[in-house]
């Protein structure tokens, strides 16, 4: 694991502890630092999609995705701050393969004063040969941090 | 049950991932309602508290695909090209509800929107626009 960046005394393990949707797919933190984050999750039968094949569901690459997203935010700030998603787009480029663990790879590419832009790829084996890809967009909060035991916020906008 | 609503449920029962976020469907007529019931593992803010927004994703694209399966008689099970979830509010600790409508089935490509909503169908909480590749069944919609 690499731990190179201070988030206010928040340990790497709470993003994920302090998340019960993390925890339930079980995913692990590998690595936070300078505006990318990088996520785990392996591979569960539970958490099939097509059970003809055995591929993992799309919604779990979507989980993983969107929490990669908002841990790179964290990430880029350097500070676990109140942050909504505006919108979250991914691309399917195959299947997962059955029976492997899947990662995400996150970047926050740019931070305005109340935005933050990510991109973020899936993949199994290969970073270069992606599951899925995925582009958000975040608002960043406008009245101050919250607790850095909270998971990925995705506050009301009004 | 209608014939339709215990194939939908059949459908869901059969996938995994459905029973682990513990989704059910119900139908109107030709309408069908995908229901999320709440339970403290979809959280992903424990500090507002919020259900996590891959789930509120995940449940928008399940509902497509189910619509798809129950509308179209497809000879496969869809599969998501891309798709765009925008967060119009925050999921509270409340059961969840989504429908999808499906905007254009072509021979390859249908274009399906849905929404997901809590307390009222006027506010929506999330929704979904997304492309999926569909193979028709004989004699299908072209």
């Amino acid at each position: 694991m690499t731990t190179s960046l201070d988030l206010g005394g928040a340990s790497l393990s709470s993003f994920i502890d302090g998340c019960p949707q993390a925890r339930a797919l079980g995913m692990e933190l590998i690595s936070l630092e300078k505006a990318n984050a990088v996520l785990k999750a392996n591979y569960r039968e539970d958490l099939i999609g097509d059970p003809d094949t055995g591929v993992i569901a799309g919604g779990v690459v979507t989980t993983l995705l969107d929490h990669a997203c908002g841990q790179s935010v964290f990430a880029a700030l350097g500070a676990p701050t109140s942050i909504a998603t505006l919108d979250l787009r991914i691309d399917y480029m195959r299947g997962a393969e059955p029976g492997v663990a899947i990662y995400a790879h996150a970047h926050c590419y740019k931070l305005t004063h109340s935005v933050a832009f990510v991109r973020a790829t899936a993949y199994d084996r290969d970073p270069s040969d992606p599951v899925a890809t995925a582009q958000a967009a975040f608002m960043l909060s406008a009245n101050g941090t919250m607790p850095p035991l909270a998971g990925r916020p995705t506050e009301p906008g009004q | 049950m209608s014939e339709a609503a215990d194939r939908l449920n059949a459908i869901l029962a059969r996938i995994p991932y459905a029973r682990f976020l513990g989704l059910r469907a119900e139908l109107a007529g030709d309408e069908m309602t995908v229901i999320l019931p709440f339970s403290d593992h979809l959280i992903g803010n424990v500090m507002l508290p919020a259900i996590h927004g891959g789930v509120l994703g995940a449940l928008l694209e399940i509902t497509a695909l189910a619509q798809l399966s129950l509308t179209q008689g497809l000879a496969r099970q869809p599969r998501p090209i891309d798709v765009t979830v925008e967060y119009l509010r925050s999921g509270r600790p409340l059961d969840t509800y989504a429908r999808a409508q499906i905007k254009r089935l072509g021979r390859r490509v249908a274009n399906v929107q849905v929404e997901a909503w809590q307390e009222a169908r006027a506010r929506p909480i999330a929704s979904l626009h997304g492309h999926f590749h569909v193979t028709p069944s004989e004699g299908g919609v072209t």
